[in-house]
């Protein structure tokens, strides 16, 4: 008898863990919470502090969405992973959204089945090395051992560079930064590889890190977006214009501080009007109020704002735009406008 | 009415004969199993339709793409997959083979040492054995791993012996041998040595019997097999040229490497290993009653012939069925190479490949698959050497 | 005749006196130089404490920093010599509870509390109001979980929050609790007489036994999704915690065996004899006596699945290992990853080495019942 309720009880404490799968959105409205897959750790991008609170550049994009649908930044739940882990999360349903520094690519796209929203920063792979090695281009690095995160695009393409250039090499194969980090700095490996703003913020860790320099060439492209999974457009026009709408908000001047002002009454510019549910109801088409993208970028600001409250100039990262800067700046951040 | 009472006792009488019982209960099983198996079989189908993914190992036989710091055989990033996993099998296989080897003569001393009467001895190796057995294994992996490179110098300021050997934080180089065609023969040379080695102990072994006459067959056989190849070796003319690593660039180039995620590896799952080893081989020798050794004093046996006949044999009864559960744990646990990068299955086929290409179906059943085979076949040459070493019961 | 005076003990005038056999000098004597290979065993020794243990615990404590808010603090105060244990004290409580909500922390703190209380009478058995308590232990597990997860009354909260030391003893706890149950019922299953049943447990138990925990980890995390109805969400931990328990099961199969098979064929025949049914004979008979044989081999596993818990950083779960490895990617606190280890590994040397104690302790407690 007691066997069968103790399996009775099992079944039922298994049953209220699998909920069926309706649209993301209403999933996450229901849940009350967003789901953010993340990475274990990369300063600037996405890093817990002291209190186990987490922060940078791909968490405030995070929280930009969970304000935008849940009308709260705070309620988002990140979910950590490496990469290998990542995809995984995703279409398990671990996770609602992916921003974890991830480059776009065909395959991704079509045969991991992921459906990106867009690229949040341009970036290209490079290289970290001692500057004492007195090593000046990446066409030298014959011969060296390098550090190299496995499950990347960054480790394809460093196999095709060194074959290209008809280099030898010794890949040092890591699973986080943070252990490329240490590898790096017990002089494991000669050389980092990694996206050029991941070489950032891995030098600003370092010990000294006046004593190493990113090597001047930039060997791939690194579009690195957000992704939802495959199959489920309502959602992922949601987060996608989520995405629009803080990068949108800079060039239309629309910032933290005067988000609650353009808010209150519509004025002269109607894109600005549009956008933050002054004039029409954009918020409807993709299942929101009005209020959307209010909420979005009253949480972190703008995507100027996000990128110098967290790996800017200003930071240990210290980054510049390059050509991340919006395309009236002479940068390629350019959105499909709301309208 | 009535039908429905007979037919409870149908059932009952069917429930209670024991063997009917038995029959119905193994129906049962045996349907709920395939319903289960063909319930998830179902469910994958037509998640992976969902997915558009489908299942098939036709990625094997496409370029793999990415490279791999410690090979035996040739291996570039055009290789496929399927070399990938090849390589893989190949540094499981030696981190297991190096590993229980090393565990074996560790663990064996250490058992040894742990029964010495020098309290000082004594002490430390008993500490030093609970703080292995009681702290994760993954946690000595990275804790070595992190001493090491630490620990060695860099290749500018490498730590070098006869300069032909060079101890770096890039691996351990060693040179590498090239065989020239007159190697046939010392290799036929010690092929005979160890024949005639396995001809001489039988031999003597029945001379012994009939006659009780002694011959000293270790240094006999020592002769046969490192000796004479020796000799036919120089005899020969050197036939083996060797490629000594040279220090080029950022690194040492030519001759044989053995990286440092090798040795780190293989010295924790090895010092790991060996505080288990140690303890049954105290608890084997224990097991051997001291009447054993004093009855062969008493036939005039001298105490290393007492050791080698009487003591070691009964002991290694004891001995061998737990070894051979450590030697499977070694091997499972070399697994958690991953942990600091060293190439095996799991890192390889497992790692790279399945998140590359997205099969993680494909990959996981591969995986799992070797790793019984290592299993099995490990445990079926422990089993065949346990029933050789069984007491012969008449 | 002078020969045949008597002399006291040690007191011939002849005679060296005897050596000492007893006091520090005769102990010394004893243990550490009686022979020459003894003489070079003690020599070595002392060499290599004197290499090993002064540097060690000058590292560990004289050298440490204690206080702190950065790396570079650290650096300032002891030149790098000494460990940093200013990052695991400002970091502790994420150590402890990972990202569990703080306001709901003190939830977790009762339950770290009632483990103890829940362990004592089935550890001892010279407990007062043993039954009544034994009660309480049974329920422990699904007290902590209500405390822990939330529902009926608590805030839910979500098992991806948890993290941390709260992570081991939770995945440990679990493990252990319901792979008893499990094991022992594939053991009896492996000896049953029905042909098709033991074939399902054989390979069952042979395959489990057959891959490293890590492959079955990353089935859990990567395909065992496939194999469910699609639109099915499966909370990652519990699937980890299917796989630990159905692990350890398996193992805990194994030690049961033996002990099955450790009784003497008369029993089975005598329980037959007195017709009982297969499950009293089981239960009255035959599984009291040979569970009792397994104890120490069952602790043995279960030490086991409590280190192996340190594996689900692998597929992302962040245990304090891995909550000590994300900490690090805050720029104030790089490069500290032997401060981790060696936390971490003090920590599971401290459970574990007790659990083997406490499995030493029942072993002598019950041999005594076997000695005649």
């Amino acid at each position: 008898m007691r066997v069968t309720q103790i399996a009775a009880v099992a079944a039922a404490l298994t049953m209220t863990t699998m909920t069926a799968q309706a649209g993301t959105l209403q999933d996450v409205q229901a849940r009350g919470e967003l789901n953010c897959v993340v990475s274990t750790g990369v300063a600037g991008f996405a890093a817990p502090d002291d209190n186990g609170q987490w922060s940078g550049f791909d968490v405030d994009f995070c929280r930009a969405t969970a304000a935008a649908v849940l009308g709260d930044g705070s309620k988002v739940k990140f979910v950590p992973s490496t990469g290998k882990t990542r995809f995984t999360l995703l279409n398990s349903g671990e996770g609602d959204i992916l921003y974890r520094n991830t480059t776009v690519t065909m395959s991704r796209d079509a045969d991991l089945k992921l459906t990106f929203l867009g690229v949040n920063y341009y970036d290209g792979q490079g290289f970290l090395i001692r500057k004492e090695l007195g090593i000046n281009s990446a066409k030298d690095l014959d011969g060296a051992s390098v550090c190299i995160q496995t499950g990347t695009t960054t480790e394809l393409n460093l196999a095709d560079y060194f074959r290209v250039n008809g280099m030898s090499y010794e890949p040092v194969p890591i699973e986080t930064n943070e252990e490329g980090i240490t590898q790096y700095s017990a002089n494991r490996c000669d050389v980092y590889t990694t996206d050029a703003s991941g070489l950032a913020s891995t030098r600003a860790a370092l010990d000294d890190p006046s004593a190493h320099m990113v090597l001047p060439e930039i060997i791939s492209k690194e579009p690195l977006g957000p992704a939802v999974r495959q199959g489920d457009d309502e959602w992922a026009d949601v987060t996608r214009w989520v995405l629009n709408a803080l990068i949108n908000a800079e060039t239309l001047g629309v910032t933290k501080a005067n988000v609650a002002e353009h808010a209150a009454a519509a004025g002269d510019n109607p894109s600005v009007n549009r956008m933050l549910g002054t004039e029409g109801d954009m918020g409807a088409m993709i299942g929101l109020d009005k209020q959307w993208a209010v909420r979005a970028i009253a949480h972190a600001g703008n995507y100027a704002e996000i990128f110098e409250a967290n790996v800017g100039p200003d930071t240990p990262l210290g980054l510049e735009r390059g050509i991340n800067a919006s395309w009236v700046d002479g940068g390629i951040l350019y959105a499909a406008p709301i309208r | 009415m009535e039908s429905v009472e007979q037919k409870r006792n149908i059932i009952s009488t069917l429930w209670n004969d024991k063997e009917k019982r038995a029959v119905i209960i193994q129906i049962f099983s045996i349907a709920g199993l395939f319903a289960l198996v063909w319930f998830m079989i179902g469910n994958a189908i037509s998640n992976l339709d969902a997915l558009g993914k489908g299942f098939s190992f036709d990625f094997l036989f496409q370029p793999a793409s990415y490279d791999i710091n410690q090979h035996l055989i040739s291996y570039t990033s055009r290789d496929t997959h399927l070399r990938a996993t090849i390589i893989g099998i190949m540094n499981t296989a030696m981190i297991a083979v190096a590993g229980i080897i090393l565990a074996t003569v560790v663990g064996f001393t250490l058992g040894v040492l742990r029964l010495s009467k020098n309290f000082l001895i004594n002490r430390i190796v008993y500490i030093y054995i609970e703080y292995i057995r009681n702290v994760p294994v993954l946690l000595h992996i990275l804790l070595v791993h992190g001493v090491v490179v630490h620990s060695l110098p860099n290749p500018k300021a490498a730590m070098t012996f006869n300069d032909s050997f060079f101890l770096t934080k890039r691996g351990f180089f060693m040179p590498s041998p090239d065989f020239e065609s007159a190697m046939t023969v010392v290799w036929i040379a010690l092929a005979i040595g160890i024949a005639f080695t396995f001809w001489f102990r039988r031999y003597a072994k029945r001379v012994q019997d009939e006659t009780g006459k002694i011959f000293p067959v270790f240094l006999i056989s020592f002769g046969a097999v490192v000796i004479f190849p020796v000799l036919v070796y120089f005899l020969a003319g050197s036939p083996i040229t060797w490629e000594i690593p040279v220090l080029k660039g950022f690194n040492f180039k030519g001759g044989m490497v053995v990286r440092p995620e090798f040795l780190a590896l293989w010295l924790a799952l090895s010092l790991y290993t060996a505080a288990f080893i140690a303890e049954i081989v105290r608890a084997g020798i224990i097991a051997v009653s001291h009447g054993q050794t004093e009855a062969a004093y008493a036939l005039g046996l001298r105490p290393g012939r007492t050791t080698q006949l009487i003591v070691i044999p009964q002991a290694l009864r004891v001995i061998v069925p737990p070894l051979t559960s450590q030697y499977l744990n070694l091997t499972k646990n070399s697994s958690l190479a991953i942990a600091i990068g060293y190439m095996d299955i799991v890192a390889t086929i497992g790692g790279i490949s399945l998140n590359q290409t997205g099969r993680e179906m494909e990959c996981m059943i591969i995986v799992l698959a070797l790793y019984l085979i290592f299993s099995l076949s490990i445990s079926s040459v422990m089993n065949w050497y346990n029933k050789r070493i069984k007491l012969v019961e008449r | 005749m002078s020969d045949s005076r008597e002399y006291a003990v040690g007191t011939h005038p002849d005679l060296p006196p005897p050596l000492s056999t007893s006091g520090a000098i005769g102990w010394i004597r004893g243990n550490l130089l009686s022979s020459p290979t003894n003489i070079i065993l003690t020599v070595l020794s002392i060499y290599f404490l004197y290499k090993v243990v002064p540097p060690s615990l000058n590292w560990l404590f004289f050298d440490a920093t204690f206080n702190g808010d950065s790396r570079q603090d650290c650096r300032e105060a002891s030149n790098g010599a000494g460990a940093c244990w200013a990052f695991v004290k400002h970091r502790f409580h994420l150590f402890v509870y990972g990202f569990y909500p703080v306001e709901q922390r003190w939830r977790v703190d009762i339950s770290f509390i009632l483990l103890p209380l829940a362990l004592w009478p089935v550890l001892f058995d010279k407990v007062p109001y043993r039954k009544h308590l034994l009660k309480f232990s049974i329920a422990f597990p699904f007290i902590a979980g209500w405390l822990l997860i939330g529902g009926f009354g608590l805030t839910p909260v979500s098992t991806d929050y948890f993290g941390g030391f709260m992570l081991t003893l939770v995945i440990g706890v679990t493990g252990i609790v319901f792979s008893l149950p499990i094991g022992v019922a594939l053991a009896l299953g492996r000896q049953s007489n029905m042909p098709v049943l033991r074939v399902i447990c054989v390979t069952f138990i042979e395959f489990i036994r057959g891959v490293p925990l890590i492959t079955l980890l990353f089935v859990a995390s990567t395909m065992l999704n496939y194999f469910l109805p699609p639109g099915t969400q499966f909370n990652l931990l519990l699937r980890v915690l299917i796989m630990v328990t159905l692990f350890s099961a398996a193992y805990i199969a194994e030690v049961v065996r033996g002990g099955l098979q450790a009784i003497p064929k008369g029993q089975y025949e005598a329980a037959d004899s007195m017709g009982l049914k297969y499950w009293q004979s089981m239960q009255k008979i035959i599984l009291p006596q040979a569970l009792k044989i397994s104890i120490p081999g069952i602790v043995n596993t279960f030490i086991g699945l409590y280190k192996d818990t340190t594996l689900v950083i692998i597929i992302g779960l962040l245990d304090p290992l891995g909550i000590g490895r994300a900490s690090l990617a805050d720029t104030k606190w790089t490069g500290l990853t032997t401060e981790i280890y060696v936390f971490v590994a003090i920590f599971f040397f401290l459970s574990c080495f007790s659990m083997a104690r406490y499995s030493l302790y029942l072993e002598n407690k019950l041999h005594t019942g076997h000695k005649r």
